[in-house]
């Protein structure tokens, strides 16, 4: 586990270059930043940022492929915890032979991404205590994120495709068969003898654990929760080892849904991704279009009008409480409250989709960000209602009035108290280097919020506080989301009464084709889930040339494992419940 | 005291459960089936069950829904009918999923391409419902509808659309999305208007001779005469796009010749 981070305050700190000459250099080219650091002396680098520069929270981890340049490279972005700017570094590698050495015992939270690297890129993490695929299966050939590896319904290197127009002749996408010509099955392939590796993996490494500190002679079983089970919110899977009804080891196993979105984002146009970005997170599409939109208007140096700034906070804010109204409608779900406490939640939310969609024409896949603005302005009525009454109307009486009654209705309903209080309880220090963000973080008392750290648009103008809990067990998450919908109308109050009444909502005009200047940028927002991230590359095209994404649901599973040891079986799915997972953007 | 706050939750279950029954006296039996109190269940005023009965209720959906794309075409007075599209292909290079397919018509005498598609296809299996063809396309060709029924029994053989499929009249799009609608078609008969008097003024100034050699799209100069004429309010618009088309047309061409001497020049040297 990470030490906590103590910046060195008496004797001065020495910035990297100065500390490490010739081995941490500055990334000097065009549109870069940060440092890259020699992949031998890593260890020693890395230590020193995070233990006398004070870059405690390790946000993301992600490889790039530069086919050209015949190299690859991990590039991380750490953070404080006490605020600001990230601090960048990379390791490069050549493509043939790939080894980076892992950093996951320095940082936890790198566990995953390092494993998401290596399924991507077939990036080698030295020292990874468990590096096997993470979102393909087991057996798969192949690395997709390289940039000569083509994917089964490969068309083009980049869209608009030539065949769409002129000519038009249309066929099925679905004609591309997967399991036609566009896959190749191994010489002497038999898909009827076939007999997967991998969870014979899987078992053969739960099995090697401890049997812990019980001296009854008890039968120890592996149970496979999911993929498919109502409490897992979507297709996942958790491998558990029991004894008795204590969990002694825990494996999630995911990918189920893996589109290879970065794949898709770096065929698409800048713009194009928008819509893609609704689907990563689909609780919570009007946050990811901001937090991408941010990345973009970042690299491309775009302002945003006034009107549009408060617009967004307002998709923001409301985006929030929807999606803290789902999850601890969800939790309760899962804690046996079935149905009844959820849908007294989810009228709440109706109403907010209504708004989302008489505003941008969906409920859900809002698409509503533009480089430079939102697509469009506030509608004039809403279900015939003047619609800044009806906002009004909502703010101030109808969601204080649901969050008072949610309050009564459960926060001291002593079954409620009893399951989840001391629950899966984690530390603040454990939080932090297991790279756990948004309601998981400040549950564990760390007052982390990209919002107030590093603020975005203009957060920076309203007056909110950042709730945390003590003990960061399963009511401590539940009471920092219902306190955070309390901060969330507090802001949409402020927002209301100081929006401009009228304004451009476009700083540019609305095109299609956009020119990203070459060069690196890593956005983020402060979604309901988490921090969501945005690491895109450039390379002065009308397309990312890198797409990635720091996805919080994803992130925060790291530490599903250390949450579930010790606890019993039954509770396994209240400690997921209250991570508050997506699987659209667990997966992507 | 203990399971103080389960009774609490209980009486909040039962305040929802008495609240539908309370709502019922204010609309005094016509809760149900019935646009006006629905509008009222669904709002921020709402108290009781929040429940739609659909099918046999349906909610009007706001101006701004948005799902699968349709064309539009207008229906002149003498019956025939003229689609928007121009076949620009503006649509299909914005759809993110790539699933517009368009056709474009050629002249069978000239070989040169009219602006009108020969055939259009959406496949709404992979369409997102994004939006962008509808905001990106320069002639008000394209928009989003309001019908979301669109289950079938075969997806295999019935979800690429053609463009019989898709084409809708201009009326319709009028009744769904009225206030748009006027937005667009007030712009529409303003820069109508500009480019009838810009073409007229062209005409004047280069003369019946040069005609021939200045237009790279010959069959351009006969809709500019229809614009010309007072024409119904909506009969200018097919003639306008083939007018806008025309004039972007030749701008590329002049574009294009530009950029070939430019290389020649670099070549000379
Ligand atoms: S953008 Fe409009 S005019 Fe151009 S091809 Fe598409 S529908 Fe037709
Ligand atoms: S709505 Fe979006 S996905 Fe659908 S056809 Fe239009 S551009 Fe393509």
């Amino acid at each position: 586990m990470a030490a906590p981070a103590t910046p060195n305050t008496e004797t001065e700190v020495l910035s990297l270059e100065e500390k490490f000459a010739g081995i941490a250099s500055p990334d000097t080219r065009e549109g870069y930043e940060g440092y890259i650091i020699a992949a031998d002396k890593a260890e020693e680098v890395v230590k020193y940022i995070r233990d006398d520069l004070g870059y405690d929270y390790l946000s993301s981890v992600t490889g790039v492929d530069y086919l050209e340049d015949d190299h690859m490279e991990v590039v991380y972005h750490a953070f404080k915890t006490e605020g600001g700017p990230a601090l960048n570094f990379k390791i490069q590698t050549d493509r043939e032979n790939p080894r980076v050495p892992s950093i996951t015992h320095l940082y936890p939270a790198a566990e995953f991404q390092e494993r998401e690297a290596y399924d991507m890129y077939g990036i080698l993490f030295d020292g990874h205590p468990d590096l096997r695929r993470i979102l393909m299966w087991d057996d798969f050939e192949g690395w997709p994120m390289r940039k000569d590896w083509k994917e089964a319904y490969y068309e083009a290197e980049t869209k608009p495709f030539k065949n769409r127009w002129p000519g038009g002749d249309v066929y099925r996408i679905e004609a591309n068969n997967p399991f036609n010509k566009n896959v190749v099955y191994p010489e002497g392939f038999n898909l009827n003898g076939y007999n997967p590796l991998g969870d014979k993996t899987l078992y053969d490494m739960l099995n090697q654990y401890d049997r812990g500190g019980s001296n009854l002679k008890t039968d120890q079983i592996v149970v496979n929760i999911g993929p498919q089970h109502p409490s897992t919110h979507g297709v996942f899977r958790m491998v558990v080892r029991l004894d008795g009804e204590n969990v002694n080891a825990l494996k999630p196993v995911f990918g189920y849904l893996h589109r290879n979105h970065e794949k898709i984002g770096e065929r698409n146009t800048w713009l194009m991704n928008m819509p893609y970005t609704d689907r990563l997170d689909y609780l919570t599409s009007m946050c990811n279009n901001h937090a991408y939109a941010l990345t973009v208007e970042k690299m491309m140096g775009l302002e945003v009008p006034e009107r549009a700034d408060y617009i967004r906070v307002l998709m923001n804010e409301l985006t929030r409480i929807a999606s803290h109204l789902w999850a601890t409608g969800f939790l309760l779900n899962d804690l046996g409250a079935f149905q009844t406490p959820m849908l007294y939640l989810i009228k709440n939310r109706e109403l907010i989709l209504d708004f989302f969609e008489a505003t941008s024409g969906t409920r859900m896949m809002c698409n509503y960000s533009r480089f430079g603005g939102v697509a469009y302005d506030l509608p004039d009525t809403l279900r015939d209602e003047n619609t800044m009454d009806w906002l009004h109307e909502m703010i101030h009486e109808r969601l204080p009035r649901g969050l008072e009654e949610l309050e009564r209705f459960l926060s001291n309903n002593e079954i409620v108290r009893t399951r989840a209080i001391g629950l899966s309880p984690v530390t603040a220090q454990e939080a932090i280097a297991l790279g756990m963000s948004g309601p998981m973080l400040r549950a564990a008392g760390v007052p982390y919020d990209v919002r107030r750290a590093e603020p975005y648009g203009i957060y920076d103008r309203f007056d909110f506080d950042i709730p945390v809990g003590t003990t960061g067990d399963v009511y401590d998450r539940y009471l920092v989301r219902v306190n955070e919908i309390r901060e969330s109308i507090k802001i949409l109050k402020q927002c209301l009464r100081d929006m401009p009444a009228k304004g451009d909502i476009m700083s540019v005009k609305p095109g299609y084709t956009h020119k990203v200047p070459a060069g690196e940028a890593y956005g983020r927002g402060e979604n309901p889930k988490g921090e969501l991230g945005f690491y895109c590359v450039s390379k002065g095209k009308g397309h990312p040339y890198r797409y990635h994404i720091r996805a919080p649901s994803f992130i925060n599973l790291t530490g599903l494992e250390k949450l579930c040891v010790g606890t019993k079986i039954a509770d396994v799915v209240v400690v997921l419940g209250s991570i508050d997972i997506v699987l659209g953007e667990v997966d992507r | 005291m203990y399971g103080l706050g389960i009774i609490r939750g209980m009486g909040i279950t039962l305040k929802h459960f008495v609240d539908t029954y309370v709502d019922d006296l204010r609309f005094l039996g016509k809760r149900y089936y019935d646009e006006s109190s629905l509008k009222v269940r669904q709002g921020p005023k709402a108290a009781g069950a929040f429940t739609v009965q659909y099918p046999e209720e349906k909610l009007a959906m706001p101006e701004r829904f948005r799902f699968v794309p349709f064309l539009l075409f207008e229906e002149n007075e003498d019956g025939t009918t003229q689609d928007r599209c121009t076949s620009c292909g503006i649509c299909s290079k914005v759809c993110p999923p790539q699933c517009i397919w368009i056709e474009r018509t050629k002249d069978p005498v000239t070989k040169r391409p009219v602006p009108e598609p020969k055939d259009f296809h959406i496949d709404i299996d992979i369409c997102m419902n994004c939006g962008y063809c509808a905001e990106f396309c320069p002639f008000d060709a394209i928009k989003m509808d309001h019908d979301y029924e669109l289950s079938s029994y075969d997806r295999t053989s019935a979800h690429v659309f053609n463009k019989e499929r898709l084409s809708k009249p201009v009326s319709y799009y009028a009744s769904i999305r009225p206030n748009f609608f006027l937005a667009e078609e007030k712009v529409r008969a303003e820069e109508n208007k500009k480019k009838a008097k810009q073409a007229e003024a062209k005409a004047k100034a280069k003369g019946g001779g040069k005609a021939k050699a200045a237009a790279p799209a010959p069959a351009a100069a006969a809709p500019a005469a229809v614009a010309e004429a007072p024409a119904p309010a909506a009969a200018p618009a097919a003639s306008a796009a083939d007018l806008d088309a025309a004039a972007k047309k030749k701008a590329l061409a002049e574009k294009r010749k530009a950029m070939i001497a430019a290389r020649k020049a670099k070549k000379g040297k």
